[in-house]
């Protein structure tokens, strides 16, 4: 890049630098606002602000007291656990019923194919605060709001089509002749779904797994309509926090949150690389 | 030449094979069809059906109902009816659910909540027979708007199992006298909030295209090194949590934030900017957490352009904007649709930064779905507005599903 071609005009390179600082501005404009969070968390006053001592990087200006907050406190200890109890139960539920239906969906005799896809991705297209009404009047006929089943059935659906997409596309890359050798060698569809496919499509279910744990540990709208005060979780704890009493607590539990986010980026590059070197596609 | 085809019995063997093979493609995904049946298809069809059902008034008080049926709507009803509706209030009263009666009705007819509500604790305490007898006399006693036939007319309405009128009402429309459709007196609330989400859903798209849409070029023609560690500066951002970005703004945006701060220190104004809690903060929020949605389409479909196509058009003597205009514009036409569809189709249903961020001015349909579902407890009117906002999404996931494919969605 440093190198321009002798023949470029002023045009051209003005041109190229432009392009260059507008997409550094842009990463700039993604990248900071998340960033200014880590050092606001360990403000010793309770701002939400840079203080002055802050600036001048005084050691007395900064403090972990938001941290050991979180961790003295009974509703957001009772938050987590249910947000990674939740997350959990869901994502192994979408995960099951997800990477089955996506071998059937990628099979190229699928009945209806189209339409069936389409309706099992539009959780991720109808705009939560209908899905939470509507799951709120159809639930309760069978009491499943305020409880730990509703919400773990309701977030099971809402990962399901992250499931179904990053299966398919796994599957996508998979010789289809193994299946039908198993089949042809007399096993029954499960025992080479289970012996054969599974093995081979692993670290594609494992991501599409992480993609619906991380749906329900983010979702706050339905948890807003089904949970009772036993339920609450992160999100929606920090989502009444923001609304009610703002103080830097919120700042350190986000900082938490981003330190998962980044771990789960750096597993599913890891689990990327493995398919694409199991689908033989990395040479 | 030999003779290829099959004979009529391998016509039927692979056929019966075909249909096995159908069968098994499709049991694979019955578990999950029936599984979403249940936890989300169903759910959003009981709100479909409650936005123009609503059997509350009509099992609150059948028999009066049954004789305001044969009233002509003109004077007032029988003084049997008037009887047999004094008797189901105290009914109501006793079983203290005259609350909801009362709360019905006013929707209809606004001021009459108090009436029936007093009116109900007045029949409490009046023999049955009584009641039957003088009913009419003891209800005009209990209130004198029982004489006027507004209040009696509301409750026949009300007691309409089936109803459009909460979709007129959130069309800002009402029924006339007559029988037609009007315009409802007063502000176009619903109807202009429809206008405004849809109009900030496009600002929102603009702004993720023009912002993004340079990135994803210089990404999908950087070196590949270089190009791997910038995307994780999408990424990250695209995997933090929803709640964590509004957060974010919040802590930048408000009056003694980050922003400001900044401003007054460098001196460019000496009081605060009030930019959070307004249309203004919203819009930037959620340019921010949608522009990933933008970037990764357009990055992949930028990836398989060949560069080699604008040099030879340059080299032909075009200029660079014409050349990129007509060459390379096009070209990304697949991922600029699947990104501008996806960012205006989350954003039209956004809740979460909206009212966050947003303040009053900031607020969209959906939060006003919200607030008729847990402040105003207007249920039915939630759900017509509702129906309509899901109306508009499933036209626009029809011409994604058309343009781009539904299972073309790209996930980082």
């Amino acid at each position: 890049m440093k190198h321009l071609p002798a023949y470029f005009t002023f045009w051209h390179i003005f041109g190229h630098y432009a392009l260059k600082w507008t997409a550094f501005t842009v990463l700039a404009f993604l990248m900071l606002p998340i960033l200014i969070i880590v050092p606001l968390s360990f403000n010793a006053e309770p701002y939400f602000s840079f203080t002055e001592g802050m600036i001048a990087l005084d050691p007395e200006a900064y403090s972990t007291r938001w941290y050991a907050a979180i961790f003295s406190d009974q509703k957001w200890l009772l938050s987590i656990r249910n947000s990674f109890l939740i997350g959990t139960m869901a994502a192994t539920l979408s995960t099951i019923l997800g990477t089955i239906a996506a071998v059937g969906l990628s099979s190229p005799v699928m009945p209806f194919k189209r339409l069936i896809t389409a309706l099992l991705l539009s959780p991720m297209i109808v705009p939560l605060i209908i899905v939470a009404a509507g799951m709120f009047f159809f639930y309760s006929r069978f009491n499943l709001v305020g409880s730990f089943t509703g919400l773990v059935i309701a977030h099971a659906a809402l990962g399901m089509p992250f499931v179904i997409i990053t299966v398919t596309a796994t599957l996508s890359g998979f010789d289809r002749s193994l299946y039908n050798a198993g089949i042809s060698m007399g096993a029954s569809p499960l025992k080479v779904f289970w012996d054969v496919v599974i093995p081979l499509i692993r670290p594609g279910v494992i991501s599409g797994g992480l993609f619906a744990f991380v749906t329900s540990f983010d979702e706050v709208v339905v948890v807003l309509f089904l949970a009772g005060p036993e339920q609450r979780t992160i999100p929606r704890q920090m989502f009444s926090g923001l609304r009610e009493q703002i103080n830097p607590t919120i700042l350190a539990v986000a900082t938490l949150l981003i330190l998962i986010s980044v771990s789960l980026l750096v597993a599913l590059e890891i689990l990327r690389r493995r398919s694409e070197r199991l689908r033989g596609t990395a040479f | 030449m030999t003779d290829n085809t099959l004979s009529a019995a391998d016509v039927v063997l692979a056929r019966r094979e075909l249909r096995r093979r159908k069968l098994s493609a499709f049991l694979f995904v019955a578990p999950l069809l029936l599984f979403l049946l249940f936890a989300f298809v169903a759910p959003i069809a009981t709100m479909l059906v409650r936005s123009f059902y609503n059997p509350t008034v009509a099992n609150l008080i059948p028999e009066t109902l049954e004789q305001l049926a044969e009233w002509d709507g003109n004077a007032l009803p029988s003084d049997a009816a008037q009887a047999v509706f004094a008797a189901d209030l105290k009914r109501l009263a006793n079983e203290r659910s005259s609350g909801k009666l009362a709360e019905q009705v006013n929707r209809v007819f606004p001021g009459s909540s108090s009436v029936i509500k007093s009116t109900a604790r007045r029949m409490r305490r009046v023999e049955d027979a009584d009641l039957q007898q003088q009913g009419r006399a003891l209800l005009l006693q209990a209130n004198a708007r029982w004489g006027d036939p507004e209040i009696w007319k509301a409750m026949a309405k009300t007691g309409s199992v089936y109803t459009p009128n909460y979709y007129l009402t959130a069309l800002d429309l009402e029924a006339s006298e007559a029988g037609g459709i009007q315009a409802r007196d007063g502000a176009k609330i619903y109807v202009t909030l429809y206008t405004k989400t849809l109009r900030v859903a496009f600002i929102i798209t603009i702004l993720t295209f023009i912002a993004g849409y340079p990135l994803a070029y210089y990404l999908a023609n950087a070196p590949t090194k270089t190009a791997n560690m910038l995307m994780v500066f999408v990424l990250l951002p695209f995997w933090t949590s929803l709640l964590v970005r509004t957060t974010a703004w919040i802590a930048l945006l408000q009056t003694n934030g980050v922003v400001n701060s900044f401003l007054m220190g460098i001196g460019v104004t000496s009081s605060p900017f009030d930019m959070l809690y307004t249309q203004f903060s919203t819009v930037l929020a959620m340019t921010h957490i949608l522009l990933p949605f933008m970037i990764l389409p357009l990055y992949s479909v930028m990836k398989g352009i060949d560069p080699s196509y604008m040099r030879a058009a340059m080299s032909m003597g075009d200029r660079p904007i014409p050349a990129f205009l007509k060459i390379y514009l096009p070209m990304t036409l697949p991922g600029l649709s699947a990104g501008a569809l996806l960012v205006f189709i989350i954003s039209v249903g956004y809740y979460i930064t909206p009212a966050l961020v947003g303040g009053t001015d900031g607020q969209m349909i959906s939060n006003i779905i919200a607030f008729h579902m847990q402040q105003s407890n207007n249920w039915e009117l939630a759900a017509a507005l509702g129906s309509l906002l899901l109306a508009i999404i499933l036209v626009l996931y029809w011409v994604y599903d058309r343009f781009v494919g539904a299972s073309n969605i790209k996930l980082g």
